[in-house]
Parts: C-alpha cells; structure tokens; sequence
C-alpha cells in the first residue's frame, strides 16, 4: 500500500470576487522512501496542493471535496487535534524562504527543540541531543555552539538547511518542501539537493519536491507530476516522462529550458552543449482561476488544441503514466 | 483608480461628505447662522443661560443649543467657532507642509552633510514634547492669530520634512532619478516634477492626521488661556468659557462646542485612516 | 553596541544643551519678571534695585553663563513668586504628575494590548471594529473636553467621583502618593483616566497593527506545521515579535503623557507639575518655567534612551547590526 493517497482532490478559495478553484481533482499516490516531484508554474496550485496536504489553508481556503490517505489514515476525517499532532512529528514541511519562515526573535535551538517537545515527552538533555543530531545529520558542523544561533546570524543555505533539521528532526513518514531552493543561489541549490537525496535514501522518509524548475527535480525525483491551473496534467516515472512527454504542456516546459538539448529537444536530435538555439518560451500566461478557459485549461496557448479541447480532458492512464490531453503527443 | 478605490470605503465617504458639510457650513457662517454671536447688537444679557431649545425673550428666535453666559445663541457661536478652528487647523498644516517639503527635498537631494544637518535639526524637534514647545512658543510670541499659526506651523513642519525626506531618498535611489541627472536637469526641477509626484501618497495620509492633530493642538492651547486672543474665539476657547458653568448643570455651554470638535477631528482622522487603507494595497481586504 | 549607546547618550546631552539656551532665551522674552518684586508705580531707585538684585541688569550672555554654572551644581534659581528653589517645588510636585502617568501608562498597557492583539489576529470581527472605531475616537477627543464630560457625568450629575483636588496622601518611601487608600483613590480615577484615554486608544491601534503584520509571517504558518497550538502559537510567536515596536511606542508615549497631564491638572486643579508651569507661565515666575523644561526634557532624554536600550535588548537582530 502506497504512504500517501491522494484522489480527486478539489481545493476552493471563497473570495469576494468569487470561489476561486486551486484544486481540481488532484490526484497522485506516493510509496514510503521515494520523492515525488511536483512540477508548474506559478499559479498552476504546487503550493495550494502542499498546504492542504497539511490542513495548513489560509482562511478563504477550504478543501471541498476528494481523500487524502497517509498510511491508512483519511485525514480528512481527522481533527485538529489529531493534524497537529501529525504536523511535524508525521508529516513535515520545508517552506521556499528560511529567513521567513524562521522566527526571529528566538534562537534556532530553542525552535528546534519546540519541535521535539510538542511530539515526545523527553527531557532537556535528551532533547538537545536529538536537536544536535538532527543539525549533525543536514551538515551543519559545531552543532552545540549553533544551536544558540539566531536565525538572521546564519547564512541562507545554513538557515534552510535548519529548516530542513526541522524537518527530519522526528524522523516523519512524509515531508513535503515547497520549493526549498528557490530562495538560494545556484550552488548552495545544488548541495542541498545532493543532501536531500541522502537523507532521503538513508532514513526511507517520503518526499514531495515542489518546484517551477524541472532541472531541479530530474535528478532527484523518482515520479513527476506537472500541474497546471489546478490539475495535474500528466503524472509519471521522471526519466520517461522528460523523454517522451505526452502532454504539449510538458512539452513545452521541457523545450523552456535552457539546455534542452542535452535533453532530446525540439528537432529530437539529442543536440551537444553548443547547439545554438533561441531560447523557447511557451506563448500566453497561465488563466487566472477566477476566469479559466471551458474545458482544457492549457488549450488558448496549446497548438494542438481542437474543438474537442472545449471540454475537460479525463485522466487517462497508460501504465505508470497518466496524462489529460485528447491530442497527446506521438508516444516514443 | 485611487478615488474610485476610495470611494468604495463607505466609512471614507461617509466621513469626507460630513467634512465637507462642516466646511460649507463655516464657509458661509454669516449666511447660515441665526445670529452674529459678535455683533452686540443682536446679543441681550437677559437672554442668558438658556437651556437648549428654549425661545428668544421676543419668542421669535429659536436658541437651538442654547445660549452661553453673555446671551450668544450657541448655534451660531459654534459655527463661527467652527470657521476659526478649521481655518488655523488646516492652514497651519499646509504652511507647515510646504516647509517640510521644502526641506525634505533639500535634504534628500543634496545629501551628505547638509542631508544630516538638516535632519539632527529635525531629530531635536521631534524629540521635543510638542505641547511643552507650543506652550513656550506661544508663551513668547504672545497671543494672536498669526502668532498661533506661526507657533503650531513651527511644531508640525519637522514631521512632514522627515517624511518627505524619508520618502524622498528612496526615489532618489531610483534608476529614472539618475538618467534625469544625467540628462542635466537642474536640481528643482528634478525634485518637483520627478521626486515628488511619487511621494504624496504617504504625504497625504500625514497631511491629513497632522491637520486632525493641529486643530485639537490649537483647541488645547485655546483652552489654557493662551494662543488665540477672546476676540476670535475658537472652539477651544468656546469650551474654555463654558467650563465654569458645567458645576452649575448648564452644560451646553461648554459640550456642544465639544462635540462640534470632536465630530470635525474624528472625520478629518476617519479620512485619514481610509486614505491609509486604500494606499496600501495589504491593508484593503 | 556600547558605542552606539555612547554616541546617543551624548547627542541627548546636547539636545539638553541646545534646549537649555533655546528656553532659557525664549523665556527672557516673556514680560519683565522685576514687576513682581515691586509695583509699576515705584520709585526708579527701587526699580533699579531689584533689577540688579535679580540679576536681570546683566546682559543675557552672562545670565545665561550664571545659569548653566548653577545648574550644574543643582541650583537652578529661586522662584520669584514663593522664593524657594524653584528645582524644590518641581520636586515637591512630581510625584502628583507621575501618578497619574503611571496609571495611564499601566491602564493603556492592560487595555491597549489585548484588545489590539485579538483585533490583530481576527481582522473583520465584531471585536476588531469596534476597537477601531473607539481607537478613531479615542485620539480625536480632546483630552480637556473629556475631562468635562467626565466631570459632568460622574462629579455633578452622579456625584460619585469629586471633581478636582488631590485627596489625602500617604507617604511610601518618603514620597507622598495617593493611590495606597481608597479617599486618595476617589481623586485620582478622573484625572487618570482623563489622561489614559488618547493613550489607550493609541497602543490599541499600533497593537492591532503590528499583530495584524507579525500574524501573517511566514514563521506563524512554519510554525503551525509543526504542530503548535494557538495558544503557544499566540505566546511564544506572536506576542514577542508584537511587542518590539509596541514597548517603543510604551516608553516614548510614558515621556508625551508627563508631558502633557498639564492640561489634565489644570483641569482637575491636580496638583503637579504641569499645573505648576500654566501657573508660572501666566505669572511671570521665570526660574521656575526654566526649571520645568529642563526637569521635563531630562526626564523625555532619559526616557528616549531607555528605551532605545529595551528596543536593543527586545530585538536580537538589532543587537548583531549595532555589534
């Protein structure tokens, strides 16, 4: 049985000017230890898919309808109670900017160690052991000394990668990090995620990556899912479905990047690093919610759309895979 | 869009459509007012002390609020009050505002050490109890019109020249302020037609709790006995007069001239407060 | 850190420096104190005497010199009018002011914050629009017109509070205060709270708006994904990031309230040092005036810097910034 189920899940955001759909129909499922790699644009609902996995919605947010099962669980059944006992100890969230989501008035100790003691009755020894090991564990040296750090007395990557001890600290099923190297510069991105997959791999703690850059996650993720507008548009095994996109969406993010040669790119020809190119971008921006196009979100800018496109695509499977386009593209 | 958004806050237009009747009705005082409360002429003794809706000796004058010690209907002294209150309230902080402006810029643009000067000057004022300078200014220049408006501009314009200036700097830091340099603007114009159209939007908003505080710093000092003289007779000075007979029960002497105060700075500050919301896009929910 | 300490408390000095010539002068400009001594109608000779025996015949320099020279030693004149030292009598008076300050200052702490946080934290309630709206009028109402009011209602209409005085003191540390027994109570309640109200309504406004900014940072969410509950979240997130700018505001406004119960004693004829100086300004006893800024913008110097010292030791980014 897979750790996390997700089925149909439909997020709504009631404003003043409307209820705005984030959500439509989400569904994905995730085994224990591997990393699933969430992929879209701004807009597309990466971050609203993060927050209601953990009931953490904003107050015109509210999930309307759909399952979320985590080993067994529906937690949409559960209390509030029973969701912050789960917060942090079962399920963990790494947020895009540490300087942010650090409070800055008290020491990164003392935050961490919060973290432990709302789970576990342990006593202050014990608890500054764990907190130590925990910093151990995501590189960060003299543990006992950095603990009475503050937050803004650390570098960006030192903080995320509090950030992420924070997360690991209860060694939870499930940690879902949204966009956790976006705020930092390229090279400290790239460590940090070769230390994710380590911790990944080492304790077999689920992991959901959220990020708008698919070079981060191909390296990373073992199942990618590309959302767009609040449904997910094709769902598969990460190395098949950046070689043989189904989806002209995906197609399209695909050719965006800057090195899409090296990548099978438009003209198929795994082209070599030199192969000179004007940079591609896909045509049009992503709908607003309150106004999306009828039927297939993604049709205004798709080339391939038709009048069949005027309706929603259903999901359909093949295999692994899964994608929503009446029009996908040739399979391999 | 700024006054479309504006107009959406019902508080904002409730508020500025009663400013806007209270100005009208100072304006044109001497038009709307039963009586000239300064004209002794129309003023009888015997008429004094009347309560609240009580008729002239002759029956054919209506005291709406009443009338005060010396027989004046307090209606009409209320809104010639009201004419003085507003007038210094309001031009004050426009005089005090040209001067923080004029300084703000300076000190924004040349920078350095005139910049810092400028600003310890500011510093030391605004570290001042405003009460405790106007209190001395006033108890200097001695009583008088110009010498109160003199005083409470010289209390104000070191609030606006740091905000001005604040606001100022960060539009200097800008890139289209140092193309126009390079283009070899001249400095006024620089600061006049680039700086500061993009400053007046927190201008405004202190423009507007600046006047709320200049009209209740004038009524104070009215009703202590210094700042304007008997002869132009403010609010405060209104609610100064009737404070004896408060012991006495006759209230309306010195509460309605009170109230009157208090409707024309809570609807000066609810503008400013709507201002505030509808300029900053976070706080208009 | 210390160095910028260092450096503040040495600009306060000069501030103090330049206000004591500014006051000094501007004083000098008020009327001629020398007809206090002796009527106008006097004989020349008698005139001349007191002149020169109140040292008003030297040119303002000097007076000036002869001032700063006392001052430093504590001398800061006699009174004209009760020709005792004029620092003495703003002694004498100062625990009056400060009572009343310090109960506005307490009442708008224990008032101003709840209402604000709670305002704060729940934007478009009932609670919070109401608070609002009694905030705009709070610092709309003129402080002595509210004294009138409260006079009116609970002194001649309901006849439960007097209406001016100070009652019977106790002495606590050598200092008269009238707080400790009921019958000292009766009198200050009015006047207290005659000089709370602007401030009541002011820490409101900066508490809703500070808690409304801290409640919707990024560390509230990442605190609740990790399971904290509101009420630590409201104690041990909240509230510290809120109060920074709030206890500034608390301290500065502590300086404005000494400085501004004048007109709450004048109105309730409360015996302190802001009925004090209206007495002297109107009266001519310039040493006394003098003296009283000077007293109050020491107090106002001290006050700043204390609080930029709690600013420091609250805030622990500033404390790195200033190292």
């Amino acid at each position: 049985m897979a750790l996390l189920e997700v089925r149909g899940l439909v997020t709504e955001f009631h404003t003043a000017a409307g209820v705005a759909r984030a959500l439509d129909g989400v569904s994905f499922a995730l085994e224990r230890g591997k990393v699933l790699g969430i992929v879209g644009e701004s807009g597309s609902g990466k971050s609203v898919t993060a927050l209601s996995l953990m009931n953490l919605l904003d107050g015109p947010g509210r999930i309307g309808a759909g399952e979320i099962v985590l080993a067994g669980e529906d937690l949409r059944r559960a209390s509030e109670q029973r969701w912050r006992a789960l917060r942090g100890d079962r399920i963990a969230m790494v947020f895009q900017d540490p300087m942010m989501s650090l409070n800055p008035v008290l020491r990164i100790g003392d935050q961490l160690a919060e973290t432990v003691a709302l789970h576990y009755r342990k006593d202050r020894a014990a608890i500054r052991e764990q907190v130590a090991e925990a910093l151990r564990r995501v590189g960060i040296a003299a543990p006992r000394e950095r603990m009475r750090a503050y937050p803004h007395e650390l570098s960006g990557g030192m903080r995320q990668r509090v950030a992420i001890a924070n997360a690991i600290i209860n060694r939870p099923d499930l940690i879902i990090a949204d966009e956790p190297t976006t705020a930092l510069d390229v090279t400290i991105q790239a460590q940090i995620l070769y230390e994710m997959k380590a911790l990944v791999r080492e304790s077999g703690t689920a992991l959901i990556w959220i990020t708008h850059d698919i070079g981060v996650v191909k390296d990373l993720a073992d199942e990618l899912c590309v959302m767009y507008a609040g449904s997910v548009i094709e769902h598969g095994p990460v190395a098949e479905v950046l070689a043989h996109p189904r989806h002209p969406y995906t197609r399209g993010l695909i050719d965006s990047l800057p090195d899409a040669g090296a990548m099978g790119g438009i003209d198929g020809m795994g082209g070599t690093a030199g192969t000179r190119r004007r940079l591609y971008s896909i045509p049009g921006a992503t709908p607003p919610l309150l106004a999306l196009p009828p039927g297939c979100a993604f049709s205004p800018r798709c080339g391939r759309a038709a009048a069949l496109c005027a309706t929603r695509p259903p999901a359909v499977a093949e295999g692994a895979r899964a994608h929503r386009c009446f029009y996908p593209l040739e399979r391999a | 869009m700024l006054a479309r958004r504006f107009l959406r806050r019902h508080a904002g237009v409730a508020a500025a459509a009663f400013l806007l009747l209270l100005v009208l009705l100072a304006a044109l005082a001497p038009l709307v007012a039963p009586q000239d409360p300064y004209d002794l002429g129309q003023v009888w003794i015997m008429e004094n002390e009347r309560p609240p809706l009580s008729r002239s000796d002759d029956g054919r004058r209506l005291f709406l609020l009443g009338t005060d010690g010396a027989g004046r209907d307090m209606a009409s002294a209320i809104l010639y009050g009201l004419r003085i209150s507003l007038a210094i309230g309001i031009g004050s902080a426009l005089v005090a505002l040209l001067l923080g402006i004029v300084v703000g810029l300076a000190a924004a643009y040349y920078g350095g050490r005139i910049d810092a000067a400028l600003m310890r000057i500011v510093d030391v004022q605004l570290s001042l109890p405003t009460i405790l300078v106007a209190l001395v200014l006033l108890a200097v220049l001695g009583q008088g019109v110009d010498k109160t408006l003199m005083a409470l501009v010289l209390v104000q314009w070191a609030t606006f020249a740091r905000n001005v200036r604040g606001a100022a700097m960060v539009e200097r830091g800008k890139d289209y302020i140092e193309a126009a340099v390079g283009q070899g603007l001249p400095a006024w114009r620089i600061m006049l037609r680039h700086v500061l159209p993009n400053c007046w939007a927190p201008l405004i908003v202190t423009t507007t709790n600046q006047m709320a505080s200049a009209i209740t710093l004038e009524a104070t000092m009215s009703f202590l006995g210094i700042g304007l003289p008997q002869t132009e007779p403010s609010l405060g000075l209104l609610i100064s007069n009737g404070f004896d007979y408060v012991l006495a029960h006759q209230y309306w002497i010195s509460v309605f001239p009170g109230v009157a105060l208090v409707l024309l700075v809570v609807s000066v500050s609810v503008i400013g407060d709507q201002l505030r919301i509808v300029l900053n896009p976070k706080l208009d929910a | 850190m210390f160095d910028m300490l260092a450096r503040r408390a040495l600009q306060s000095a000069l501030v103090v420096l330049v206000m004591s010539v500014l006051a000094f002068a501007g004083i000098h400009l008020v009327g001629d104190p020398v007809y206090l001594l002796v009527p106008p109608d006097a004989p020349q000779a008698e005139i001349a005497r007191a002149t020169r025996q109140m040292g008003l015949d030297l040119p303002l320099h000097q007076q000036y010199g002869r001032f700063l020279w006392n001052a430093v030693h504590g001398d800061l004149g006699n009174s004209f009018i009760f020709n005792r030292p004029a620092l003495a009598l703003i002694f004498e008076r100062m625990p009056a002011t400060l009572e009343l300050a310090v109960f506005a200052l307490l009442l708008s702490a224990a008032i101003g914050i709840p209402f604000g946080m709670w305002s704060g934290m729940h934007p478009g309630s009932a609670v919070q629009k109401i608070a609002m709206g009694f905030s705009i009028l709070g610092v709309s109402v003129p402080v002595f017109w509210l004294g009138l009011i409260l006079i009116m209602l609970f002194s001649v209409s309901l006849g439960w509070l007097p209406s001016g005085g100070r009652g019977p003191t106790t002495s606590l540390f050598g200092i008269e205060v009238s707080f400790l027994g009921w019958d000292g109570l009766r009198f200050m309640l009015l006047p207290a709270c005659t000089l709370a109200l602007h401030n009541i309504a002011l820490v409101m406004r900066i508490t809703e708006a500070s808690t409304r900014e801290v409640a919707g940072q990024e560390y509230v969410r990442f605190a609740r994904a990790k399971g904290v509950g509101p009420l630590r979240l409201v104690w041990r997130h909240i509230a510290p990031n809120v109060m920074i700018p709030v206890v500034t505001v608390l301290g500065l406004e502590f300086a404005h309230l000494i400085a501004f119960s004048l007109v709450t004693e004048t109105i309730f004829a409360w015996p302190g040092m802001g009925k004090l100086i209206i007495d002297s300004l109107l009266q001519l006893d310039r040493p006394v005036v003098v003296a009283y800024l000077m007293v109050v913008l020491l107090l106002y110097v001290l006050i700043n810097f204390v609080v930029d010292v709690l600013y420091l030791l609250l805030d622990p980014r500033l404390r790195a910034r200033s190292a």
